[in-house]
């Protein structure tokens, strides 16, 4: 029941967590795009947290590195529940064109569990929201 | 081509072959026991800029290229070096450089590759977690975790 | 003496690498500074030996987001190098004009978080507004915001269609003015005068034994641009300066990177003007890639970067080397964050561009002997921000 006030409490305000676990950082200029005045994803209440352990969604994105994993499973356990994944980008949904790479240890859902996929080379910062939105639809 | 008459004078007998590529492009093969004095040379005499320096696996043998830019002239000097592949060592050149600090140890874990009075010679970009011994030689495998 | 250990990051995606800084500190001064590196490492090198030539500049791309046309054009180069070619007139000026609009672009967003790191989210969110057009300029001619896919041997894969060049130069019309107020809000700007001069000063003897390059060496009077010393794409058809500054300190770079923007400008539209009149193909075809070896260089927003392939007369590449222009830069930090204060670090990272793209970073401070835990990432940005309102105090401004 508590868990329940809680994810009705979510929808409103998510916080999310932003974190690069191997990537080519377009991704991550997209989501920082998202905060600037085109985008502006504060509409939806959104806000950038400062710490893992102050956010309700992680988002992940670039392949999970070799030397990275053991950190990413740390930080998933430092999220506060309930809490949500959502995999960015290609490399974060399927590891791209890194797949074949020595250092590559994901795709992400291989390591810890992810809600929403949002595939792309980048995605652009409208399918991030759109993808936010599903997420929403999912927490209802 | 005033760079090419310098080092021959310089370094007359001790190179052992000077490729040109293109005008801008120089290769020249030296030994490496003589890598410090002409690093010295080109970095200090000639002014050339460190760029880089590139280690290849050549199956038989491994070759560092330390790339040096002459910027003005638009130069670019490779000084190439064979080391044995059983037993790659070489003299570090940090010394001289600095900046070829962080190159080196990259070297010495993707490749292999000891260099001699290193000041900081570990690990950069990998640690133990990966399963995959020297992984930019030709023959590497990933290894079956215990 | 005691010293307390600052770790910043280690996420805190900096360029191909994102990295992981360990500042020893005594009191609020920085002694020393390790980077640790790694984290974003994916074995690009490794994965190039696998590909075909072609598919190389696709995966090249991917190195870094923000320069993803740089490595590409260096990498043809090097190939070209080697094949000892030359390319069609027309793809040498769309090459320079995709180049410049990504170091408009590049710079924007290094201005905005440089902004962000001081307290003034102002001009984060001006620099960040201004730098959408130029991707919308980007998503016409080449169908996606970032990685444009436009570079190939021998060539460019896509034209730039004669229709679409009224409209590009009225989005860049538009931006001059706009860029011009930028500039001078951040330039005259007292307080940002009072926070960035005489901050994380590089002399011409570090930049040499680090071998710094770009708009880092600008900054500090070393005159190295390899679009001039290098001719290639259309820098030698084009007129353009290369800015120059003397202090080296984070003001220079500031300033050698809002200037540079203008040049772009500059470059871009006389190759627009020089499209309408060329006519021909765009590529050359290449079929097979002998053996042999090639150097290639770049001048990326963020310096020179540099690759080196070697060729055994397969269809892929034996070796190919890249250097990334961060790699050579961010060992600087050794010298220009020595002597400073923790509230600067910030800003002198940030005066490095080492791509910052993040600014929630993982940051915490630790007491070195007790482990426990000091500041975290936001307090470090809370504290560069306090002293920007302390400098407005002095200086007699108004706290807004």
């Amino acid at each position: 029941m508590a868990l329940d006030l809680k994810t009705k409490a979510l929808k409103k305000s998510l916080s999310v967590f932003h974190l690069s676990t191997g990537s080519c950082n377009n991704c991550d200029i997209e989501i920082l795009d998202c905060l600037t005045p085109r985008f502006d994803i504060e509409r939806f209440g959104m806000t950038l947290a400062g710490s893992i352990k102050h956010a309700d969604v992680l988002l992940v994105t670039g392949i999970v590195t070799v030397k990275n994993l053991s950190r990413i499973k740390v930080l998933y356990q430092q999220m506060p529940k309930p809490g949500f994944v959502v995999a960015i980008g290609g490399c974060a949904c399927t590891g791209g064109i890194f797949r074949d790479g020595y250092q590559m240890a994901g795709p992400l859902d291989r390591v810890i569990p992810v809600d929403v996929y949002i595939p792309g080379c980048p995605p652009k910062p409208e399918a991030m929201i759109a993808g936010i939105v599903k997420l929403l639809e999912k927490i209802k | 081509m005033d760079t090419v008459k310098r080092l021959q004078e310089r370094f007359d007998g001790k190179i052992r072959n000077i490729s040109l590529h293109s005008d801008k492009r120089i290769y020249v093969d030296i030994d490496k026991d003589d890598l410090i004095e002409f690093v010295k040379f080109v970095f200090i005499d000639l002014d050339a800029r460190f760029i880089t320096a590139s280690g290849i696996d050549l199956l038989d043998n491994m070759e560092i290229l330390y790339h040096f830019s002459m910027d003005r002239s638009d130069v670019v000097v490779s000084l190439r070096t064979l080391l044995d592949r059983e037993n790659p060592e070489i003299e570090s050149i940090v010394p001289v450089v600095k900046g070829a600090s962080n190159i080196e140890r990259e070297m010495y874990e993707l490749l292999g590759i000891k260099f001699k009075n290193h000041p900081d010679l570990k690990r950069f970009l990998t640690d133990d977690s990966l399963d995959v011994v020297y992984p930019l030689r030709k023959d590497a495998k990933r290894q079956v975790k215990q | 003496m005691k010293k307390v250990v600052v770790p910043l990051g280690p996420y805190h995606p900096l360029f191909e690498e994102p990295e992981y800084f360990e500042l020893y500190c005594d009191g609020e001064l920085v002694v020393d500074v390790e980077w640790k590196a790694g984290y974003n490492h994916r074995g690009i090198e490794k994965i190039s030996e696998s590909k075909h030539w072609d598919q190389v500049t696709f995966l090249i791309e991917r190195i870094c987001g923000i320069c993803s046309t740089s490595h590409p054009i260096a990498y043809c180069n090097a190939v070209e190098d080697l094949l000892k070619m030359d390319i069609p007139e027309r793809a040498k000026y769309i090459r320079s004009i995709i180049g410049e609009l990504e170091r408009i672009h590049s710079h924007l967003l290094w201005a905005g978080l440089a902004g962000h790191f001081l307290g003034y989210n102002t001009v984060f969110m001006w620099a960040w507004k201004y730098r959408e057009p130029i991707l919308d300029i980007m998503e016409m001619i080449t169908g996606n915001r970032n990685h444009y896919a436009m570079m190939k041997i021998g060539g460019v894969r896509r034209d730039i269609e004669n229709e679409d060049i009224p409209i590009m130069k009225k989005i860049l019309d538009e931006l001059k003015p706009k860029l011009e107020m930028l500039t001078n809000a951040v330039l005259d700007d007292p307080v940002l005068a009072a926070r960035l001069k005489g901050v994380g000063v590089l002399t011409k003897q570090n930049i040499k034994d680090y071998g710094a390059l770009g708009p880092i060496a600008r900054a500090s009077g070393v005159d190295i641009d390899v679009r001039r010393d290098s001719p290639h794409a259309a820098y030698d058809l084009v007129e353009w300066d290369v800015v120059l500054c003397q202090e080296g300190d984070v003001f220079s770079k500031a300033v050698v990177r809002l200037g540079e923007c203008f040049e772009s400008i500059k470059i871009i539209e006389q190759c627009l003007d020089r499209l309408t009149k060329i006519k021909g193909e765009i590529s050359f075809e290449v079929r097979e890639i002998p053996p042999g070896e090639g150097i290639g260089h770049y001048e990326a927003p963020r310096g020179e970067c540099f690759h080196y392939v070697r060729s055994d007369g397969t269809s892929r590449p034996f070796r190919h080397k890249i250097r990334a222009p961060s790699y050579a830069n961010i060992p600087t930090f050794k010298a220009s964050c020595v002597g400073q204060t923790i509230s600067d670090v910030t800003i002198i990272l940030a005066g490095v561009d080492p791509c910052y793209c993040c600014t929630e970073r993982a940051i915490t401070v630790y007491d070195a002997s007790t482990k426990k835990k000091l500041f975290n990432g936001k307090d470090l940005i809370l504290l560069s921000q306090e002293k920007t309102k302390k400098i407005k105090k002095q200086l007699g401004f108004k706290d807004v």
